[in-house]
């Protein structure tokens, strides 16, 4: 939990707490449980009061400073130890340094004969003891039941246990009372009448052969406190309770967008890519390309040098990486520097809590940026639709609230309503994308939409998500006059188009000679004319000149000849006229 | 079973307890109603019924708390039969006569 919200609720609540240091137990409980009170943990065999109430005295020994009691009525000292060195707690280390004090209570019946009045003085001591010798600021009674069966007068024992209750208020210890599960009662001697503060519930169920323990918090006098069933799990480090959503809708959220790997998908959504710490879907039908998309995304983000988390519930981590190798992608090198990191586990290979806290402890360790889940349809073989909805509802919030980005992908069966995931995440999801066979002509191809995106622009267009040897595209569809043209239908009409286009282009680059060509034939034409013309003119020029010659010339030899006449004229016109 | 002749061998443990010496511890808790009644009673149920031969030793666990665990305590007052073995509790004020006899097995 954020501190802010811690401080809006320390604002509101006066009562104080103890940090349980269990890790959830304390976010539900809004600080811990009631300092100073006793608390009341109960449910079934075997669904871990003792492992809780063990590690609420361990954590406070090593993380809180607060020494701790622990009664056991049950089981002795050496078995408690070895029960739990598997969690990594050394109660003996603990018991040497005097951080904690472990006590067996025996209680045998046929060894205590009951002689009259007596009271629980000797336990008042003893608990009494051990607290002061170590200071002790935590006390656990596990379980204080058992006196049950070891004393016969129920009277008494009643009236002595209210007086212990009361005790340990006065000592100002904060403790913890585990009891069994009664019928219709929370505990099978009624506990709960003598703790009032704080109730606990645990429970172990198991639904279609897995099993799932879960806490609630019946009863928090004074305080805030989430009311749900939590599951938790108990594991190597000890439990976790798994607050289903955390009590406030207050995280801080990014305007930062990171590309999805593949450029035209980004375009569609203005060319930027998905908000940072966002949740996206993917759904499609089987082979659609859901899983190449999501190691686009994963690659794109160690490209940038940032590091991804890639759950893989149906391929194992080799496959991924040999199967996308076939699209132009290794991943091998990111693998390699540490930035990817692959966790492949079945289903079924353990409940869905299990799963999430193993998804919460790897993005713990890991510090991703980016997580993907693929598929998260699997995982509604070990839980209902309801379960795995709450649990990816947790899963995003821890995401937001790290401020990750996660990719689901889910399988959506063809006869299904594809506007909707089986999973009924799609309403919690910041962007969906859904890819879909689109079946026409003979074949499948594959078309993309982004079915929302919030707070973004982002394109209504389908676009056609081809998957080649150089990777992942999207391609504008054709929009036939027979509607949507996809795969080959589309390269077809593409080609068509272009065969027109050339037919066009050399019908008019023909008709264009043809053009020039008669052009050519007219300006011969024009030049024969021409010259014919010319050749005339020149006739008739030749003529004229001749005749302006000849005239000339006649004009010439007439004056000559006039000249000469001229001179002879007389005589000439004499000897004329004479001889005329 | 207690009038007739007990042949050695046979009923071991019963000739041995009638003459047995009985070490007893008595805890209690300072001036309690339900201590003081005990010791009371305990005291003559001694003189009474084990006369000469017993020890008893009465522990206020107040004075010494670290006795409450290690003798794995609970209820008290508690008179505790350390000898003969095996050992033997007795929780209560030590009022019923008759089932502290039983439980010492001093009477049968």
């Amino acid at each position: 939990m954020s501190k802010e919200s811690k401080k809006v609720l320390a604002n509101h609540v006066l009562l104080p707490k103890t940090p349980t240091g269990i890790t959830g137990l304390d976010q539900i409980t809004g600080g811990g449980i009631p300092k100073g009170r006793p608390t009341l943990i109960c449910g079934d065999a075997g669904c871990g009061k003792t492992l809780i109430s063990l590690e609420f005295i361990v954590r406070g020994a090593m993380e809180f400073n607060e020494p701790g009691v622990f009664m056991a009525f049950e089981e002795k000292a050496e078995e408690l130890e070895m029960n739990v060195a598997s969690l990594g707690f050394d109660l003996k280390k603990l018991q040497d340094e005097k951080k904690i004090r472990l006590d067996h209570v025996h209680i045998e019946r046929s060894e205590i004969e009951e002689t009259g009045e007596y009271d629980l003085d000797g336990l008042f001591i003893r608990l009494g003891y051990a607290i002061d010798s170590i200071g002790a600021k935590r006390v656990v009674l596990d379980t204080i039941e058992n006196l049950f069966s070891g004393l016969a007068n129920q009277t008494i024992l009643r009236a002595e246990l209210r007086r212990l209750f009361h005790w340990l208020k006065e000592k100002g210890v904060t403790a913890i009372i585990t009891g069994e599960r009664g019928d219709g009662k929370l505990t099978r001697q009624g506990l709960e009448e003598y703790v009032s503060d704080c109730v606990i519930l645990l429970d172990h169920r198991i639904i279609n052969q897995i099993s799932t323990r879960r806490l609630r918090v019946v009863k928090y006098r004074g305080s805030i406190h989430g009311t749900n069933e939590y599951p938790f799990l108990i594991d190597q480090e000890g439990i976790s309770v798994l607050p289903v959503t955390s009590l406030f809708l207050d995280k801080e959220v990014s305007e930062k967008r990171i590309p999805s790997g593949i450029t035209a998908l980004d375009q569609m959504m203005g060319g930027k890519g998905f908000y940072r710490g966002s949740s996206v879907l993917v759904s499609g039908t089987a082979g659609t390309g859901k899983t190449s998309i999501a190691a686009y995304f994963a690659s794109e983000a160690c490209s940038r040098g940032e590091r991804c988390l890639y759950f893989a519930f149906e391929e194992s981590p080799r496959q991924i990486i040999r199967n996308m190798t076939s699209i132009n992608l290794d991943l091998q090198p990111y693998v390699d520097k540490g930035l990817l990191e692959f966790h492949a586990a079945r289903p079924t290979m353990y409940g869905l809590e299990m799963h999430l806290v193993n998804i919460y402890k790897s993005i713990k360790k890991f510090k991703p940026s980016v997580v993907i889940l693929d598929p998260i349809t699997n995982l509604v073989t070990v839980g209902s639709v309801s379960e795995v909805k709450g649990m990816l509802i947790r899963l995003i919030d821890f995401l937001q609230e790290e401020q990750i980005t996660v990719m689901f992908t889910a399988l959506t069966l063809n006869t299904a309503v594809t506007e909707q995931t089986d999973e009924g995440v799609s309403s919690l999801v910041d962007a969906w994308l859904l890819v879909r066979d689109i079946e026409y002509n003979g074949e499948r191809n594959r078309g993309m939409y982004i079915m929302k995106s919030r707070g973004m622009k982002h394109s209504n267009q389908v676009r056609e998500f081809v998957i080649t040897d150089n990777g992942l595209d999207l391609v504008d569809v054709y929009l036939g006059p027979d509607g949507v043209l996809t795969g080959s239908a589309r390269e077809a009409e593409i080609l068509k188009e272009q065969t027109s286009k050339v037919i066009k282009t050399n019908a008019v680059s023909r008709k264009d000679r043809e053009i020039s060509r008669k052009r050519k034939v007219l300006e011969a034409k024009i030049a024969s004319l021409q010259t014919e013309f010319e050749s005339v003119e020149e006739e008739l020029n030749k003529v004229y000149i001749e005749e302006q010659l000849k005239d000339e010339i006649m004009a010439k030899t007439l004056s000559e000849i006039t000249n000469i006449r001229r001179s002879k004229a007389e005589e000439q016109e004499t000897q004329i006229r004479k001889k005329k | 079973m207690s009038e007739q002749y007990i042949v050695p061998g046979d009923n071991d443990d019963y000739i041995d307890k009638n003459k047995a010496m009985y070490s007893l511890r008595l805890f209690v808790t300072g001036a309690s109603p339900n201590s003081i009644r005990a010791i009371a009673n305990t005291k003559k149920m001694c003189e009474d019924h084990l006369n000469g031969r017993y020890e008893l030793e009465i522990i206020d666990i107040y004075q010494q708390p670290e006795m409450a665990e290690l003798e794995q305590l609970l209820a008290v007052p508690m008179l505790m039969r350390r000898l003969p073995l095996p050992e033997r509790r007795l929780i209560g004020d030590m009022s019923d006569l008759n089932k502290v006899l039983t439980g010492l097995e001093i009477k049968a």
